[in-house]
C-alpha cells in the first residue's frame, strides 16, 4: 500500500476498502469505530492506512463511544469518520443528534445488513433508509448518499466529506453488504478529487460567534486550541453557542438545521436518469437494488417497453421536485427496495397521485430478480 | 502620616479592582451559575480554575468536556474551548479531542451518574488505555438534575425519589474502580478540602495519562433533605468530622456507607506512571516494538 493519502492508480477493491480510501483522499485523519459485520473491512483498512498518512485510528469500546470520539475528533480539528451497520447505527443515534445540533462535520458510513435487530449480519439489506432521516430525536436536515459500486464507495465518500464540511453536519454513506463486499475495479485519480476545506472563522476571536450563519445558513467552525474559546452544547443555543432555552432560540436554531439542507437542496440533491426521454414507466431505485433494476430496465427495453430509471445518488434530501415532474410524464412508478417499503413512501408523497406507485419489496438477505421488477413494470402499463 | 495615607490611596484602587488571577478561566458573562445554594460544584469549579492558574496553563490550550447533569453544566462556565456533550459520553468525546489534537490539555468534568452509570464503560476503557486526560467527578450520590433519583454511588439504605424504601443496590467505590481500571493517579477529597482539591487537580493535570479525582459534594436539594443531612453547610461539617486522610491506602477500603458517623477515607490512593495510549501507539506504529 502507498503512504500517499490519495493512491492514484487502478485497483481491485471491495466497497468497504474503497470507502476507506475515499475518506483518506477527502482528508479524513481520524477514525473511531467498533467491529461489526459487514463494515469491518473499513476499520481494518483504516487501521493500516491511517497511520501511514499521519492520522489516528482508534478502536473504541462500542458504537456509542465511536461516534462520540468522532465528534470530539472533528472539534479537535481533524476530518473524522466512523463506519458501522444497523445495530451500531441504532446505538449512534443520540450522538448523531448531538452532531446535528452542534453542527459538527463528520461522515458515518452505514453498510446495511438484513434487519431489524441482529437480523442477517452477513447479508444485504436496505432497512435503515428511514432511520437515516428520522433516527435521532427531533428535527434536522439530513444528507445521505447511496453508492452502487466500489468505485462509488470511493467517490461518494469523498462527496460525503465535502458536503459535511460545506454544510457543517454529519453526512451518511448508506451502502449495504453487497456493495461493501463486492470487489470491482476502482480508479483513483488525485487530479479528480476535489476537497472542500473546513469553514474557518474569518474574524478575530472577540467578534466570532460559532453559530452565526453565513448567507447559506451555515456557520463556521473554530477547532480546539485556535484561541476562539468556543462553547459547544447539545442544549438549544444562541449564536454565541450558549444555552438559551426559549421558543425563539429553538425556532431560529432548529429551523436553521432544517433549512440549511432544505434551502440548499439544488446544490445537494443528485440523481441519475436513464431512458427518461421517452419513458412511460419509471423505476426509482438506489444502492444495490439499482443494479438489479438495471437488469429489469434492459429486459423491458428489449421487449419494447418504454421504461426509465431514476437512480438516487442522494437519498436524503429526497429529490421530490424531480420525482414530481417525472410522475406527470409516466403511467406508473416501480420502487424496488431491499426492505418492506421505506423510500417508496417518499416517492408516493412526491408523485402526489400523478402516477400509480408500486413497491417491489424484498425482506433482505438476498436480491430481487430482475423479472420481479419487470413484472411490476408490465402490470402498470 | 501623609505619606502613609498617600500610599494607601495608591494601593486601594488596585486592591478593589484587580481581577482574581483565575477569573480568566471563567466565562463571567455566564454567571451566576445554575447550581443550588449549598451545592459543592461551584467550589470544585473554583479549585479547577485555581489549579489551571497555578500551573499557568494557557487558556487556549485547555479543553473542558462535560456530560449531562448538574456537573455537566460546568463546561459552560469555562472560558476555554468547552464541550457539553451527551449523557455519559464526555470521556469518548474527550478521547477523540485528545487524539485529534494532542496539544490540548483535556479535562473531563462531570458527575457520578454521568461518568459511572450511563458512561461507566467509557471510564474503564479510557483508564485501561491510559488516554492522557484528567477526569474530575463531582460525586453527590444521586441524580440531582432530574430530581434526586438514586445512582451508582448512592449508599445502601439511602432514600432517593426512586428508592423510597431505601436504596437496595450496592454502590461503586470510585477510587477502587479507577485504580483497578488502570488510572495512574487517583485521589478523593470533599468540597471542604478546598486546598487539597486544588493540589490534587494540579497533580492530576500535571500527570501524563489517565488521572482521576473524585470530589464528594453536598447536595442539599437532591440528596441531603431526603436523608436528613440538613443544609449544605451541615453536610460540609459532616465531611469535616467523618473524613480521615489515608494517603497511599488501599482504595478497596475506601467504601462510603450511609452511617453518618462512619469514616470516609480521603487522600491520594494512586500516583504512578505508565506510557499513555498515544506513546505506546506511536512506538508500535514506528515499528519500535
Amino acid at each position: 500500500m502507498s503512504e500517499k493519502a490519495i493512491m492514484t492508480g487502478k485497483y481491485f477493491l471491495n466497497g468497504d476498502e474503497a470507502c476507506a480510501e475515499g475518506a483518506l483522499a477527502a482528508g479524513c485523519r481520524f477514525f473511531a469505530g467498533y467491529p461489526i459485520t459487514p463494515q469491518s473491512e473499513i476499520a481494518e483498512r483504516m487501521s493500516k492506512r491511517m497511520p501511514e498518512v499521519g492520522g489516528r485510528f482508534i478502536q473504541m469500546e462500542d458504537e456509542l463511544s465511536s461516534i462520540a470520539a468522532v465528534l470530539g475528533g472533528s472539534w479537535g480539528g481533524s476530518k473524522s469518520m466512523t463506519a458501522t451497520s444497523g445495530p451500531g447505527f441504532s446505538l449512534m443515534m443520540e450522538n448523531i443528534g448531538l452532531g446535528m445540533m452542534t453542527e459538527t462535520p463528520c461522515v458515518i458510513a452505514n453498510i446495511q445488513r438484513g434487519s431489524p435487530s441482529t437480523g442477517l449480519p452477513t447479508a444485504v439489506g436496505q432497512g435503515d433508509m428511514m432511520q437515516a432521516q428520522w433516527g435521532s430525536h427531533g428535527d434536522y436536515g439530513v444528507i445521505a448518499y447511496a453508492p452502487t459500486s466500489p468505485q462509488e464507495m470511493f467517490d461518494f465518500t469523498v462527496k460525503a466529506f465535502n458536503k459535511s464540511e460545506q454544510y457543517m453536519m454529519p453526512v451518511f454513506v448508506m451502502a449495504d453488504e453487497k456493495i461493501g463486499h463486492m470487489r470491482e475495479r476502482v480508479e483513483i485519480d488525485e487530479s479528480r478529487v476535489k476537497i472542500h476545506p473546513r469553514r474557518k472563522p474569518e474574524v478575530d476571536p472577540d467578534e466570532f460567534k460559532p453559530y452565526e450563519p453565513d448567507d447559506d445558513l451555515v456557520p463556521r467552525m473554530a477547532s480546539a486550541g485556535e484561541g476562539y474559546r468556543v462553547h459547544v452544547t447539545g442544549l438549544t443555543h444562541n449564536e454565541q453557542g450558549y444555552p438559551q432555552l426559549d421558543v425563539k432560540t429553538q425556532q431560529e436554531k432548529v429551523g436553521r438545521l432544517v433549512d440549511k439542507v432544505k434551502k440548499n437542496k439544488d446544490d445537494i440533491v443528485e440523481i441519475d436518469t436513464i431512458g427518461m426521454e421517452d419513458a412511460e414507466v419509471l423505476i426509482v431505485s438506489y444502492g444495490m437494488a439499482f443494479r438489479t433494476a438495471m437488469g429489469a430496465y434492459k429486459q423491458a427495453r428489449e421487449k419494447g417497453i418504454k421504461a426509465g430509471i431514476v437512480r438516487l445518488v442522494t437519498v436524503w434530501p429526497f429529490p421530490e421536485k424531480k420525482i414530481k415532474e417525472f410522475s406527470k410524464q409516466v403511467k406508473g412508478i416501480v420502487v424496488p427496495e431491499i426492505n418492506l417499503g421505506q423510500m417508496v413512501r417518499e416517492v408516493e408523497r412526491a408523485s402526489a397521485g400523478n402516477a400509480e406507485v408500486k413497491l417491489v419489496p424484498h425482506p433482505g438477505g438476498g436480491l430481487h430478480k430482475p423479472e420481479q421488477i419487470l413484472e411490476s413494470l408490465e402490470a402498470l402499463l | 502620616m501623609t505619606t502613609e495615607l498617600k500610599q494607601k490611596e495608591e494601593v486601594k484602587p488596585e486592591l478593589t479592582t484587580a481581577e482574581h488571577p483565575a477569573t480568566k478561566y471563567l466565562r463571567e458573562e455566564r454567571l451566576p451559575h445554575i447550581w443550588c445554594s449549598g451545592c459543592g460544584l461551584g467550589s470544585a469549579v473554583t479549585s479547577l480554575t485555581n489549579a489551571y492558574e497555578k500551573l499557568e496553563i494557557p487558556v487556549d490550550d485547555i479543553g473542558v468536556v462535560s456530560g449531562i447533569g448538574c456537573a455537566g453544566r460546568a463546561a459552560g462556565y469555562f472560558e476555554t474551548d468547552s464541550y457539553h456533550t451527551t449523557h455519559g459520553r464526555a470521556i469518548p468525546f474527550a478521547t477523540g479531542l485528545k487524539l485529534s489534537n494532542p496539544e490540548m490539555n483535556v479535562t473531563v468534568f462531570s458527575g457520578d451518574g454521568d461518568l459511572f452509570a450511563i458512561g461507566g464503560n467509557h471510564f474503564i476503557h479510557a483508564a485501561r488505555r491510559n488516554v492522557d486526560m484528567t477526569v474530575i467527578c463531582v460525586n453527590n450520590y444521586n441524580y440531582g438534575m432530574t430530581g434526586g433519583q438514586f445512582g451508582p454511588t448512592t449508599p445502601r439504605g439511602a432514600t432517593a425519589t426512586t428508592s423510597p424504601y431505601g436504596n437496595y443496590e450496592s454502590p461503586f467505590n470510585l477510587p477502587d474502580l479507577a485504580a483497578s481500571a488502570g488510572a495512574i493517579y487517583v485521589a478523593r477529597w470533599t468540597t471542604v478540602h478546598a486546598r487539597r482539591i486544588q493540589q490534587a487537580m494540579e497533580d492530576a493535570l500535571s500527570k501524563k495519562g489517565f488521572s482521576f479525582v473524585e470530589i464528594l459534594s453536598p447536595c442539599p436539594t437532591g440528596y441531603g433533605r431526603k436523608n436528613d443531612l440538613g443544609e449544605g453547610i451541615d453536610e460540609l461539617k459532616s465531611y469535616q468530622n467523618r473524613c480521615v486522610i489515608k494517603h497511599g491506602s488501599d482504595p478497596g477500603e475506601a467504601e462510603i456507607v450511609r452511617d453518618p458517623e462512619a469514616e470516609i477515607v480521603v487522600g491520594k490512593f494512586v500516583d504512578t506512571d505508565r506510557p499513555t495510549y498515544c506513546d505506546i501507539a506511536d512506538e508500535y506504529l514506528k515499528g519500535e516494538k
